[in-house]
């Protein structure tokens, strides 16, 4: 006979018995999880991609701190290049009573000299792709910045000293950051608009750009004609760099969620292999009657390689379906960070996961049914007969080469993949031995329990070895929702509550020195006490001990940044109360000698600076020898005004300075801050509150989504207890009706298999707690630098959420050993 | 002990009258009719714990076809064995079985499958019918393998000639004990097979079932003209063969007629 006619004809029928589905489970999740991983890591590819073709909206940016001399766009002018220029910086936006912070970019009429702006007429509407940029007197603002102020297309909103038309909203523009795209939404406004608004005085933080574009040779024409031009404080950006940088961020992103990913495949390939061994062993019988019957081996492994392809393709097929559904939840989630309207990702991860499942049947459940040929068809006769197992070699070697087959996409190069399989197999044997070792911890109470319970504790410790398989699969699963949960919650409450009760709420920047007075004016009026005002002054570290910061080597590469960059520095005669003197001496309240500094001690570390060092700044074209006096340690969550570097009195005397201030305004004080921007337009006031709770909605939604995919390892863990218990089905059916038949009640029966079950869920709760706990402590320690909590709940939240899971899909999976009828169990066997 | 051979009957008479009866019989068969069974001093040794374990001990015999031959003897006395050897699921450690004229110790192990497909059906104790195909479809599994055209039409007549011909779309979880071993007899006669080996069809039967099943498969047998081989522990239904083989611990005791 035809054998796909037979595998056809019989699979219907075998699709119901449990194991299959099982089987066909654990493919599905497999797919699912590697679909919606696959999504996910081509979105965020995409939009890096995008990200990093248009990044800087031209193919050369030149970036200033100081306004643009003209010279260089006439420069560019004469190579025959575009230009455009942007100047972009935090402020303020205001309507009605209602204010937001938001990033003011703006922009010159040939914007952007590549990639497009796009906009839509209404809030949610279907956006465009738009030329030009908002007309004088209109902006176009980012939907969340809408949204925050309540206000929407037609309204007019105040910028600085200027009331302004929101005209569209802006959807997309090329150098958006790609993400935390929602902390400070965009406002693009017409560069013409600016000197109105007041926006912008001296010393102000604004980013200047210089945008150019034109074809290869111009650009490098231009760029070494202007490279003697420019000032040190001038960053040159082309195309490479930008997008290698936003590649790399995106490389690790995507790694990490394949990395994810791996854990849930692994759990479905055990339970892949559980359920093939189950699948190849309930065939036997069928497959030793049809051979007595004159089938063939080859017509035998024919149909069972035709039926477990078409599971493979169910599998694959609901698996898909599963990623689809995810890759919908968890844009959903990530929209914020994640730009939405990216492209589909068409059918490329459907058809990579259909790969991997195929990677996956042949890895696993190939071997248990290549066994399946050499049934004796002796078996008819005598059950015993059982085919030769297969050789330790093939199964070993076959399911290593599938695991190595699918890591080898995620890890993409042969000595990490050795160095990932390897930290695989320790990992694996470690919570191997630990699962062993709980199942043995639990059969100790053996004497000291009830029958139901005995026989539960009886049955793990019989199972040991699928036992502890199954604590870990649970175990693993529990353990990292558990660890994101207290990210979540733990973590980022941990954090709110180092932050002191009157810790300032809001930040004031960019105060002129001449508006002092009316600004301290203002909270008089207010009746609020008037906050400290802290100068500030830019600057440029330009030599460490006369050696140049661009050549000399740091310890840190965090140190390289710190020299490199643009310094804020400030003066005070008084060590600010959120300061503490670690080394050297702090200088007299009046001190007037030579300049003195006093350096953060991480900064000076990772700097390698010492105490008598000397450093020299260049700030506006001047030069300003320091030597380092003292070193501090700083409590940053105070959230008051504080500086790497802060210099003694009189340093700073006759540089161009603006300052800043911190202060807690309760919510009914807060409409002074209107009056505030109205009458100051160039201070920019930032809510604190707002931005926190912004960081801990990126954050939440970003440990959601991880979570999300995290759901995968743990149905991977049910399917693997699902397996388990599939292959004792037979076993179990057999001892639940010799009990029963020996008087015991159907009630004790069922008491004692879900006492098994409450072991092997007490012993996964334990693990999942222990390696959350340990896994969380080294999160909060190392990554939040903040001191763990040992927390009782999360080991409750462990122990209940382990005993309910697994009894509860113990339950599904093992009810009908416990229903069957004793007579016919009894008499089949 | 002397072994029996239907070709050199030397037999150990128990009573004269079954010696009679069997020489009746053996002027009955007809010298020309061919042999489609033959085993030729066949044993079978397996190894246990306790060393290498004899369980059948140098049998040889011949039957030829329409034949319904009864093996009979106590538990472990090597019947399910000899059965196994005979049908070529198992193959002997010394000696040789031929098959219609094909000696199977020759054969691999898809070679006597497929000489099983053309000449051979089974009827098992527990019935063996493939769980996940209906009564028809268990039927046509036979025919279907032997590669037979009308699968279907000869299987809806022979479901019909068990008396199924309203169940034969029910999976075996749905029939009873009974109805499954009409589906298993209907499934051996479907490939009209040469010989039909019968392993205690009626053990997992009760009484009047199990005497229902063994009239439904006489009359098969009478009407199709298939050699019966009968496994069985039963001593009136092994009085309804026309010869009886006893094992006992492997050696084959008695070779007899059965008196019509």
């Amino acid at each position: 006979m035809n054998a796909i006619a037979f595998a056809l004809r019989s699979f219907g029928r075998e699709l119901r018995s449990g194991e299959v589905m099982v089987l066909l489970a654990a493919i599905a999740l497999a797919v699912g999880v590697l679909t919606a991983v696959g999504f996910l890591t081509d979105r965020i590819g995409k939009a890096v991609a995008r990200q990093a073709n248009e990044v800087l909206a031209a193919d050369l940016r030149l970036r200033s701190q100081v306004p643009i001399p003209d010279t260089w766009r006439t420069t560019a002018e004469e190579y025959g290049l575009q230009t455009a220029e942007t100047q972009t910086f935090p402020s303020v936006v205001f309507a009605g009573d209602l204010s937001a912070l938001a990033t003011i970019k703006a922009v010159s009429d040939n914007y952007p000299l590549r990639g497009a702006v796009r906009i839509s007429d209404t809030l949610f509407g279907e956006q465009r792709v738009v030329e030009g940029v908002p007309r004088r007197g209109e902006v176009w603002a980012d939907g969340a910045l809408l949204a925050r102020i309540d206000a929407d297309v037609g309204d007019e909103i105040m910028v600085g000293g200027s009331d302004m038309l929101v005209s569209a909203v802006l959807t997309y523009r090329p150098d958006q950051s790609i993400g935390f795209a929602s902390l400070a939404p965009s406002l693009l406004v017409n560069i013409a608009d600016i000197p109105a608004t007041g926006l912008i005085g001296e010393g102000s933080r604004v980013g200047y750009a210089l945008l150019v574009a034109g074809d290869d040779a111009a650009i490098s024409g231009f760029n070494e004609a202007i490279q003697d031009q420019l000032p040190d404080s001038v960053r040159a950006s082309n195309r490479e760099e930008s997008s290698e940088r936003a590649y790399n961020a995106a490389d690790r992103a995507q790694r990490f969620l394949s990395l994810t990913a791996v854990i849930s495949l692994l759990l479905s390939a055990v339970a892949v292999a559980m359920s093939a061994r189950r699948f190849a062993h309930r065939r036997m019988d069928t497959v030793a009657l049809m051979k007595s019957l004159g089938a063939t081996q080859g017509f035998v492994i024919t149909v069972a390689v035709l039926q477990l392809m078409m599971i493979g393709v169910l599998g694959v097929i609901a698996g898909s379906s599963i990623g689809f559904a995810a890759e919908e939840v968890l844009s959903w989630i990530l929209s914020d960070i994640i730009a939405a309207d990216l492209p589909d990702s068409g059918p490329m991860p459907v058809i990579l996961a259909s790969g991997s499942a195929l990677v996956l049947l042949v890895g696993f459940a190939l071997p248990a049914l290549l066994q399946l040929r050499n049934t004796p068809p002796l078996r008819v006769l005598r059950h015993d007969m059982m085919p030769p197992a297969p050789s330790r070699l093939l199964v070993t070697g076959l399911s290593l080469a599938a695991v190595a087959a699918l890591l080898y996409r995620s890890v993409g190069d042969a000595r990490m993949l050795v160095i990932l399989l390897g930290g695989i197999i320790v990992i694996a044997a470690a919570l191997y031995l630990v699962g062993r070792g709980l199942v043995a911890l639990m059969g100790r109470f053996r004497s000291g329990v009830g029958v139901a319970w005995r026989y539960g504790l009886a049955n793990v410790a019989r199972r040991g070895r699928s036992s502890a398989v199954q604590v870990v699969a649970f175990g693993l699963g529990l353990t990292v929702l558990l660890l994101l949960t207290i990210v979540r919650t733990d973590l980022l409450e941990g954090w709110r509550k180092t932050i002191d009760e009157d810790a300032p709420n809001h930040f004031m920047i960019n105060i002129q020195p001449h508006e002092l007075d009316s600004v301290a004016a203002i909270f008089d009026t207010a009746g609020v006490a008037t906050p400290e005002f802290v100068p500030l002054v830019r600057a440029r570290m330009s030599t460490i001990n006369g050696e140049s910061v661009k050549t000399r080597s740091y310890p840190d590469p965090g140190g390289s940044w710190l020299a490199n960059r643009e310094a804020n520095l400030s003066w005070t005669a008084t060590l600010s109360a959120s300061n503490e003197i670690v080394a050297g001496e702090w200088w007299p309240a009046d001190y007037a000698g030579p300049p003195l500094a006093s350096i953060e001690e991480e900064a000076a570390s990772d700097t390698g600076l010492a105490i008598g060092d000397r450093i020299v700044f260049v700030i506006a074209g001047r030069e300003l020898e320091v030597t380092i006096a003292s070193m501090r340690s700083i409590n940053w969550d105070s959230f008051k005004p504080n500086f790497f570097i802060v210099l003694s009195p009189g340093a700073l005397d006759d540089m161009p300075m603006t300052y800043i201030s911190s202060m807690r305004l309760e919510e009914e004080q807060q409409s002074m801050l209107i009056n505030l921007v109205r009458t100051h337009p160039s201070i920019s006031v930032i809510d604190i509150d707002a931005i926190l709770q912004q960081i801990r909605g990126i954050i939440e939604k970003a440990s959601l989504a991880v979570q999300a995919v995290f759901v995968f390892t743990l149905a991977a863990g049910v399917a693997v207890l699902f397996a388990a218990v599939q292959s004792t089905i037979d076993e179990r059916r057999f001892e639940s009706a010799l009990l029963r038949a020996l008087g015991a009640r159907k009630r004790t029966v069922f008491a004692g298999v879900m006492a098994e079950f409450a072991v092997l869920g007490i012993a996964a709760g334990l693990l999942a707690s222990a390696g959350a706990s340990i896994l969380a402590a080294i999160v909060a320690v190392q990554l939040f630098e903040l001191p763990y909590e040992f927390n009782p709940l999360l080991w409750l939240a462990g122990l209940v959420a382990g005993v309910l899971l697994v009894c509860v899909s113990g339950f599904v999976a093992a009810r009908g050993a416990i229903n069957a009828s004793p007579i016919e169990v009894l008499r089949t066997a | 002990m002397s072994t029996v051979g239907a070709s050199a009957p030397s037999v150990i008479a128990v009573t004269n009258k079954k010696t009679k009866v069997r020489y009746r019989r053996m002027e009955n068969q007809s010298p020309d009719k061919a042999a489609v069974l033959e085993a030729h001093g066949i044993s079978k040794q397996v190894s246990s714990p306790e060393g290498s374990l004899t369980i059948l001990s140098d049998v040889s015999f011949r039957i030829c076809a329409g034949e319904s031959v009864a093996v009979v003897g106590p538990s472990g006395a090597g019947k399910s064995t000899l059965l196994a050897l005979l049908a070529g699921l198992d193959l002997p450690t010394m000696g040789h079985v031929t098959l219609k004229g094909a000696n199977l110790g020759e054969l691999d192990e898809d070679g006597r499958a497929r000489l099983r497909a053309d000449n051979v059906g089974f009827v098992f104790q527990s019935f063996h019918l493939v769980p996940s195909l209906n009564a028809l479809e268990n039927v046509m599994l036979p025919l279907e393998l032997a590669g037979a055209a009308n699968a279907r039409e000869v299987s809806h007549t022979i479901i019909d000639k068990v008396g199924l011909s309203e169940r034969w779309r029910h999976y075996p979880a749905q029939l009873s004990g009974g109805e499954k071993q009409r589906v298993a007899i209907a499934r051996a006669f479907a490939t009209e097979p040469a010989v039909l080996f019968a392993d205690e069809p009626t053990g997992n039967l009760d009484a009047r079932t199990g005497a229902n099943i063994m009239d439904l498969m006489f009359e098969l047998n009478r009407t199709s003209s298939t050699t019966l081989i009968l496994v069985t522990h039963n001593a009136l239904l092994a009085e309804r063969c026309n010869r009886i083989l006893s094992l006992d611990a492997g050696l084959l005791v008695s070779d007899r007629a059965v008196a019509a």
